[in-house]
């Protein structure tokens, strides 16, 4: 069976699960039980955990030509694990980012003082798509801004594992961790008994206490919402989830209403019940139609005002994306050494800036090896991978970058780590990102591990659901007490 | 619990009450079509009134025929009140409000309404006809009993059953409005017995004839019809009934004054009548429905205007809705689905 790991291993890639010398010490256990059940057996498995999937309704919505499609959210049986020593590192490492990311959002809609002391440019300020002057002068409760933030990571061939970007406008993919957790519990009962994998289960309580702490009235019994786009969005399966598992009421914008006293209240049969704090899953341009899109029908008309008169607490704060953004993220490692005079602990991907003329002319030199992605998009959109291009895409996407250098950013192609995942055979490498969700309010927690997305396609690097990616569940595990317990 | 979902539960059972009672109008008005002589003028006219929706149809059709009035009452879309209109506005409704019924109710709607469209050409036809609209009829109580069985009584519940009972009420005096113009005309005796099968088939459009015949042991007379289905207490779909269990229902609601007020004032419109003088005369009848009409009508503004008013509480109580025989569509909650789809 070691065999079948040797001619498994690929030399230019990191593997989670199986090193140079074997299994990984953490990943040991899976592997010898993957080994014993032999791939007929994980196959079973693999169409039973479908199955529940299916039978849970675990869908997400893909919208391609106007028609929207519910798909069963794809799940791979073979865990990524993730030893607990190094867990905790990078679990301080995404602390102090996130940190460091509050104060310079908290900072640069008041005295920006980053920007006087010339740390960071102005003109990234002015020329920021989600920047929001309707947001400036003005501290929320805590001085944060961000409250949920899913910062992506992958780790490259040396084993390094970066953070590639900070999602912090309305980060999603919470519920699937949770769900493939659910889901793995029934697939691989064993191995939980026999090992110590940290849970994942408590986010949903550790979300409402800190959505709690925001409440803007003193006492214990806050009222508060998840405020969702409606059925149609691609992520209201996660928006009905959190708040079922919460216990709180699901809302959409025509459900609340700003009163003459700035307070923002539900509509229910008993009357206007007044709102403490609202989770919003709607982006900020649609959140308020007073503020932001006049033509938005999906927000509460007056929400700003009633935010910024200290009523309610929208989690994330409107503003927060200006942090959101891959010209930004460039200055990450900046903003912790500037506001908590620290070194980063967790290390950027290089990323070249090309706004940058020195910057500029290098990544339209070497296009054909780079990443090159727009500073807003998500999803995996608007980009172009170097090595896949064609001649052609690659000089159409120069002239793109020629015409607006302020909006991309280049990095190197990143060997993204592997994973084995289930194919028709044996189980073959698959490329994966992780995703951690980072929540701040009076404390800073992060999930144990976080959403593992893998590309199914055979040397694809495209990881995101909406593209043809798949995920699976992640296993941060105590190697040192395993051992001792034998 | 949220206006919004109160209101769709509301709007969910009415829907779903009318679709089961036009499937069983037509399935009986069918039948009674095949019993009746040719001499007697009993023809298809009457249910394109019973929806009230003459105008309407005139305007699309022109002209009263069984095929284009069965067409317009089960398949016609720009008919609000037609069965697949009613089947895709109750399967709407439960939409957003799957998560507090028992989930089995929202497998069977999306079942009968799937069936409807597949099956909807068997309909138009005399053959079909019968097994599509019984099985049509059988999935709609089906659903009833599964909500009936395994849902708490909660608030949803109690507006779900406002909602069933008021459309049953409704229907009940549009039925017996409508049918009974022609049965207390003047009929020559030779037609007698025929007159006996039309007020049978205005009781088997409410399932109310072997409840009926149980009760009323003698022939089937127009009195005892108009009084049975107005009174009898024990009967759930009579009148009485179904004002009895909006009382209930509107009992454990907040803020109850002004529905049960409503309720009250047609609880006593109906106490009041004395059945023996409306039934002699089909001009007084006709009165007496319409003003019952109104008031289930008052019934129906008060829940909206007390629970589902989309202005602040404070501003609408006091002030109800202009009265409307026609029950108010529910408003538009879709918002472009295209920004719901952009929004994060």
């Amino acid at each position: 069976m070691s065999q079948q790991w040797r001619e498994y291993l690929q030399p230019d890639f990191f593997d989670e699960l199986i090193g140079p010398e074997g299994p990984r010490p953490a990943a040991r256990p899976l592997l010898d039980l993957l080994s014993k059940l032999g791939p007929e057996t994980l196959r079973e498995r693999q169409r039973a955990a479908e199955l529940e999937i299916k039978t849970l309704g675990i869908t997400f919505t893909v919208y391609t030509d106007g028609n929207a499609i519910d798909r069963a959210w794809p799940m791979d049986i073979i865990p990524r694990v993730i030893a607990a020593n190094e867990w905790r590192r990078t679990e301080a490492g995404l602390k102090q980012r996130m940190q460091a990311l509050n104060l310079f959002i908290n900072d640069i809609y008041g005295p920006q003082h980053i920007i006087r002391d010339k740390r960071f440019p102005e003109a990234l300020i002015a020329t920021s798509k989600n920047f929001r002057p309707q947001c400036r002068d003005f501290t929320p409760p805590a001085g944060v801004w961000a409250h949920i933030c899913g910062s992506d990571m992958v780790r490259d061939a040396d084993g390094t594992l970066y953070v590639l970007e900070d999602n912090l406008r309305v980060p999603s993919g919470v519920s699937y961790m949770m769900m493939n957790r659910l889901v793995m519990k029934h697939v691989f009962p064993e191995l939980f008994e026999n090992q110590i994998i940290l849970p994942v289960d408590d986010y949903p309580s550790q979300l409402f206490d800190m959505l709690a702490a925001m409440s803007p009235r003193p006492g214990d019994r806050p009222c508060v919402v998840v405020l969702t786009p409606g059925i149609y969005n691609s992520a209201y399966f996660e928006h009905a989830y959190l708040a079922q598992q919460m216990g709180v009421e699901l809302v959409v914008g025509s459900d609340l209403y700003v009163g003459e006293d700035d307070g923002v209240y539900m509509r229910t049969i008993q009357g206007p019940e007044r709102v403490d704090v609202i989770y919003r899953r709607i982006d900020d341009d649609f959140l308020d139609p007073e503020a932001f899109r006049p033509d938005s029908a999906l927000g509460v008309p007056g929400l700003l005002r009633a935010w910024r008169a200290g009523r309610v607490a929208l989690v994330n704060a409107p503003g927060a994306g200006v942090a959101d953004d891959k010209v930004v993220y460039t200055y990450v490692p900046d903003f912790i050494k500037y506001y908590l005079d620290e070194e980063p602990i967790l290390p950027n991907v290089p990323t070249w800036r090309c706004e940058d003329p020195a910057s500029l002319d290098h990544v339209l030199r070497h296009l054909p090896e780079l990443v090159v992605k727009p500073a807003n998009e998500s999803g995996g959109y608007g980009m172009i991978v170097g090595p896949k291009a064609s001649r052609a895409e690659c000089e159409r996407f120069a002239d793109l970058i020629r015409s607006d250098p302020r909006n991309y950013i280049a990095q190197p192609t990143l060997a993204l780590s592997t994973v084995p995942t289930l194919t028709d055979h044996v189980p073959e490498p698959r490329h994966v990102d992780l995703r951690p969700f980072i929540l701040s309010g009076n404390e800073i927690q992060v999930t144990t591990g976080g959403l593992t997305r893998v590309a199914m396609v055979k040397g694809s690097l495209v990881v995101n659901s909406s593209q043809g990616g798949g995920s699976k569940d992640t296993w941060v595990v105590e190697t040192g007490d395993a051992e001792a317990q034998g | 619990m949220l206006s919004r979902m109160a209101e769709n539960m509301y709007w969910f059972a009415r829907y779903l009450e009318r679709a089961e009672n036009v499937a069983r109008l037509v399935t009986v008005t069918t039948n009674l079509m095949l019993d009746l002589p040719r001499q007697v003028t009993a023809d298809w006219g009457p249910l394109v009134d019973i929806t009230g929706s003459r105008e309407a149809f005139m305007k699309r059709h022109g002209e009263i025929s069984e095929h284009r009035v069965v067409q317009f009452l089960l398949a016609d879309r720009d008919n609000p009140g037609s069965l697949i209109s009613s089947l895709t506005k109750a399967r709407e409704n439960l939409r957003t409000t799957r998560d507090i019924v028992p989930a089995e109710a929202w497998e069977q709607i999306n079942r009968i309404h799937l069936m409807a469209q597949d099956k909807m050409g068997e309909a138009l036809s005399r053959r079909g006809r019968h097994e599509f609209l019984q099985a049509i009829v059988g999935h709609c109580q089906q659903i009833v009993g599964l909500l009936g069985g395994a849902m708490s009584r909660d608030e949803a519940y109690e507006f779900m059953r406002l909602g069933r009972y008021l459309e049953r009420a409704d229907m009940t005096t549009r039925i017996l409005d409508v049918r009974s113009g022609d049965l207390l005309a003047e009929i020559p005796s030779d037609l007698m017995a025929y007159s006996r099968l039309q007020w049978m088939s205005v009781l088997k459009s409410l399932t109310a004839y072997q409840m009926y015949r149980r009760l009323v042991r003698s022939r089937v007379s127009g009195v005892d019809v108009v009084r049975f289905l107005l009174r009898e207490e024990r009967f759930p779909r009579s009148l009485q009934a179904c004002i009895r269990t909006l009382e209930e229902g509107v009992a454990k609601l907040p803020h109850q004054e002004m529905p049960l007020r409503a309720v009250a004032q047609l609880k006593s419109l109906l106490q009041r009548a004395d059945i023996a003088a409306l039934a002699h005369e089909s001009g007084t009848l006709h009165l007496y429905m319409d003003e019952l009409q109104l008031k289930l009508a008052a019934c129906h503004n008060a829940i909206v205007a007390t629970y589902f008013s989309l202005e602040p509480m404070a501003a609408h109580v006091g002030r109800p809705h202009p009265a409307t025989t026609e029950p108010i569509p529910p408003p538009a909650h879709s918002p472009s689905q295209a920004q719901t789809q952009r929004a994060n």
